[in-house]
């Protein structure tokens, strides 16, 4: 499974390289990935459904206890079917969607990222590596929404979806380790034998609350649902495979996986239904608002993510049967859907609802596809959209027990779905004929794969229902139920109350259908409203944070270096002292001085120099005196580390100070003319620097003064030769027992010669030095 | 500082420069010195060139990108530690020959790393230079 995951990484590499030599049918190549992956997860099928997970496990930072664990039961086989069977297509579809764009390989690169990310997710076994797939969902995510990047909608778009997303990711990661604290284990399954622990924790809630922002924010759900109709800028095939039927429901997934673990208790239902019902409904009642097809798509996305949790928080039996059979007859139908529109968009030039009519025998194929899947939306008889609606109302009311609110949200909703599901499949595709930006004409055969095949499913998989869909289903609510049971799945209900709502809502669809023009115009006159919502908030928010940020960069970065590294130093030496002040450490100063009362003459010497340079550094009235001062200091400590012996030491410091002295007379007459600090900031600095190097030296005694109980020392001086087959103690830790810092220190180093070269050529070419 | 004097003497001292840079890479393993070390002696012959000559001339001497001398030497001290990957220890280990080289002794992924280190150290007091000194 390792390989499953990892291949669309490894192969994201080959991308630019396939697609220059064969242009014309790399798409179709690119699309090899997704199908051998179904195929493969396929051939799982029996085995899973027989009940036997597959669990593998490697080994990834066995300190903390975090594995890189894979984990195959029902529910992930599901996930996983979607992702690759879907993807496939969509890889068909964006093939020809996007022929002959410049960034076509990049596309690719992104989606492979996606995919893997998107399987990495629902095949993890614990929590940890989860968590990393799920934030490079949101990497690769911002990456498709801001795909046309020469376009500032977009680019907005995308940072917005990704902040929002992250956002959530960050509060879910202190949600994560909040319960590996509690439950002292990442890994789901011994988190699922745990679960009492964690639910009788005090920190129950708050954990449970940050993991659900996590999930909440993927999914869109109110108040965070704004970032998903913004994210339609993408590209049609990353709407359809990204924001409707998969990542959006990474969150779903996440709810899921861990309602056997938190799920159960009154907090959890209380806050998944109320979050879910509200966003059920106010999806919906957006949706109807829009003209635009794809915003109509996504905010009835947003209202299906609603229903789904919804479900999962009632978390009975027939709930999660009903939230999985939803979850597939969503995908189903809105996978086509927004195929449906990519094709209208590219064919047309247009998304306007209002601005298409009679398409249907410019496009037929589309319009057969687009019909069969508003069909399933509406939930009318054969299709598999009728099915969960039936059992989305039966949940419904068997867990209000009647209340009047719940099912008339869950009606309202179920209403407008069927009168957009008209709108979609009938007034755009019947009637008569208008004109269109662009000339009219079907879609490429590529482009019509995807949505006929997803559409025609929607009718197969309600007809047979029971043996097409049933065991993966079955196998999948299992896993979230943590029971072993299987249910059924009927057409054909009976005579019921359920059926009279099923009908009803259709009826009620129909008028909202006739009448939706004079209801879009009341809707109009609520714009006002919308300027408190959580959308504006957002665009309120950012611009205060980076208003924030450059207030507080321009007060603590104001330019000067001597003011930076005074206030480090001060900082510094501030905290030393209030260390060495409350910790009350016991400590015989004069005693330790005591020791140090022989020098030699030359060590004197070489002491009253470096006291000489420092004054005339106070006192210097030109930049080339302070440096040849500087310098003469740096070579008197360098003398120093000579005489008590460190000649590796001693030798970096003479080189250095040698490049510092000649690096800044070698640039010397570049600088800005020299400001010689007044007398009051000369005393200033002199107290700093005086602070600093008593408190050092204060520090140093006390520390040799304690008996050095590290062995290191001397298993570094006993086994750098036979170890490291080196004399110089130095030189072996640095190139090898301790590699991994020199190996930092280089990196920083080259970064920095790296930023150096880049800012002042980026001064340079802003209009030369100087400025 | 274009002195005729300064810069006879940093012509033939450039070589020696270089020399002792080498040495001190070599024998930095027994006795002090090291590729930090060899690396900002070689560094600094061509400062003193660039600062005696003009830093066009040191260019055209260096010959090299220093950019792509700091690439060559990062990947020289990530590599010597990938070969422990392959030898099924874990990243950064030592791997030693059996046999010994003349110079250099016996070598292993160390004095590798040192290389690497070494002509990093090089790359970016040059590169450090040359970006200051065209200011």
């Amino acid at each position: 499974m390792l390989l499953a995951v990892l291949a669309g990484f490894l192969l994201s590499g080959l991308v630019p390289l396939i697609h220059r030599f064969l242009p014309r049918i790399s798409g179709v190549i690119f699309s090899l990935l997704p199908a051998a992956l179904f195929i493969w997860f396929l051939s799982l099928l029996p085995g899973v459904v027989a009940g036997d997970g597959i669990l593998e496990t490697y080994r990834w930072i066995p300190v903390l206890g975090i594995e890189l664990s894979f984990f195959l039961d029902g529910l992930s086989l599901f996930f996983v079917l979607l992702i690759t069977g879907f993807g496939f297509f969509i890889f068909l579809y964006a093939g020809s969607y996007l022929r002959g764009h410049r960034y076509f390989d990049r596309f690719y690169i992104y989606l492979f990222l996606f995919m893997s990310s998107m399987l990495g997710l629902t095949l993890s076994g614990n929590l940890i590596s989860m968590f990393v797939f799920w934030e490079l969902t949101s990497l690769s995510s911002y990456m498709l929404i801001g795909f046309y990047n020469e376009n500032e909608t977009s680019r907005k778009n995308a940072l917005q979806a990704m902040l929002v997303t992250v956002f959530g990711g960050l509060a879910m990661m202190a949600g994560i380790i909040l319960t590996g604290m509690i439950a002292g284990s990442y890994q789901f399954s011994e988190l699922l034998s745990n679960n009492e622990a964690l639910k009788e924790h005090p920190w129950y809630l708050a954990t449970l609350i940050l993991i659900l922002l996590g999930a909440f924010t993927k999914s869109a759900q109110f108040p965070f649902h704004f970032w998903l109709p913004n994210a339609m800028a993408a590209p049609a095939p990353v709407s359809a495979y990204l924001h409707s039927t998969t990542m959006v429901k990474a969150g779903i997934y996440l709810l899921a996986r861990i309602s056997p673990i938190f799920g159960g208790t009154p907090e959890w239902s209380a806050i998944l239904t109320s979050v879910g019902g509200v966003t059920m409904l106010m999806g919906a009642l957006l949706a109807i608002q829009y003209t635009d097809l794809k915003k109509i798509l996504a905010y009835t996305t947003i209202s299906a993510l609603g229903i789904m949790v919804f479900l999962i928080g009632i978390g009975t039996n027939l709930a999660v049967q009903a939230a999985m059979v939803f979850l597939l007859a969503h995908a189903l139908y809105k996978g086509t859907l927004f195929l449906v529109t990519g094709n209208i968009d590219h064919e047309t030039g247009t998304r306007e609802v209002t601005e298409l009519s009679g398409l249907a025998k410019k496009l037929p194929y589309t319009a057969f596809a687009a019909v069969l899947a508003s069909m399933s939306m509406a939930g009318v008889l054969p299709f598999f959209g009728f099915i969960s609606k039936e059992i989305l109302y039966e949940a419904a009311l068997d867990f209000s027990a009647g209340n009047i609110l719940i099912i008339s949200a869950v009606f309202i909703t179920g209403a407008i779905f069927a009168a957009l599901a008209l709108e979609i499949g009938y007034s755009i595709f019947f009637g008569s004929y208008k004109e269109t930006p662009k000339k009219a004409h079907e879609a490429p055969p590529l482009m019509l794969a995807g949505p006929v095949l997803f559409a025609s499913l929607g009718l197969v998989g309600g007809l047979f229902a029971e043996f097409l869909i049933r065991p993966l289903l079955g196998s999948s609510a299992a896993a979230v139920l943590n029971v072993e049971q299987v249910f059924k799945l009927t057409l054909w209900h009976g005579f019921t109350l359920v059926l009279l709502l099923s009908l009803l809502t259709l009826v009620s669809g129909y008028l909202i259908y006739r009448f939706r023009y004079m209801i879009r115009g009341w809707a109009g006159s609520l714009q006002p409203l919308y300027r408190y919502g959580p959308g504006a908030g957002y665009q309120k928010l950012i611009p205060g944070l980076l208003y924030l940020a450059t207030a507080q960069t321009g007060f603590f970065q104001n330019g000067s270096l001597r003011n930076y590294i005074s206030s480090i130093v001060g900082f510094f030496t501030f905290l030393i002292i209030l260390t060495l002040a409350t910790r009350n450490l016991e400590f015989d100063l004069i005693g330790r001085l005591a020791l140090y009362t022989e020098f030699r003459i030359y060590e004197v010497v070489m002491a009253g120099l470096i006291i000489i340079a420092f004054f005339v550094i106070i006192n210097a009235r030109s930049r080339l005196t302070t440096i040849v001062a500087m310098g003469v200091l740096g070579y008197g400590i360098a003398i120093i580390f000579l005489f008590y012996g460190a000649p590796d030491v001693a030798m970096t410091q003479f080189l250095i100070e040698t490049l510092t002295v000649v690096l800044f007379v070698l640039i010397l007459h570049r600088l800005p003319s020299f400001i010689h600090s007044g007398r009051f900031e000369g005393v200033g600095y002199l107290i700093i620097s005086a602070a600093f190097g008593l408190v050092m030296a204060y520090l140093l005694l006390m520390v040799t003064g304690f008996p050095l109980e590290s062995e290191l020392r001397g298993i570094y001086a006993e086994s750098s030769y036979p170890l490291g087959r080196g004399r110089n103690v130095v030189n072996v830790i640095l190139v090898d027992f301790r590699q991994l810092d020199t190996l930092g220190e280089i990196v920083v180093l080259a970064i920095a010669a790296i930023g150096i070269y880049s800012m002042i050529k980026v001064k340079y070419n802003e209009g030369g030095p100087g400025k | 500082m274009r002195t005729t004097i300064l810069q006879t003497a940093i012509t033939l001292l450039m070589p020696l420069f270089f020399l002792f840079s080498l040495y001190l890479l070599f024998r930095g393993h027994n006795e002090p010195g090291g590729g930090f070390i060899g690396g900002l002696t070689g560094g600094i012959a061509f400062v003193f060139h660039a600062m005696v000559f003009d830093s066009r001339v040191t260019r055209r001497l260096f010959r090299l990108n220093p950019v792509r001398l700091i690439a060559v030497g990062l990947f020289l001290a990530i590599f010597s530690g990938v070969i422990a990957l392959f030898a099924g220890e874990p990243f950064l280990s030592s791997v030693w020959a059996d046999f010994y080289l003349p110079v250099i002794g016996r070598p292993g992924t160390p004095i590798v790393f040192d290389i690497g280190v070494y002509l990093l150290v090089i790359g970016v007091v040059v590169q450090i230079t040359f970006t200051m000194s065209t200011l």
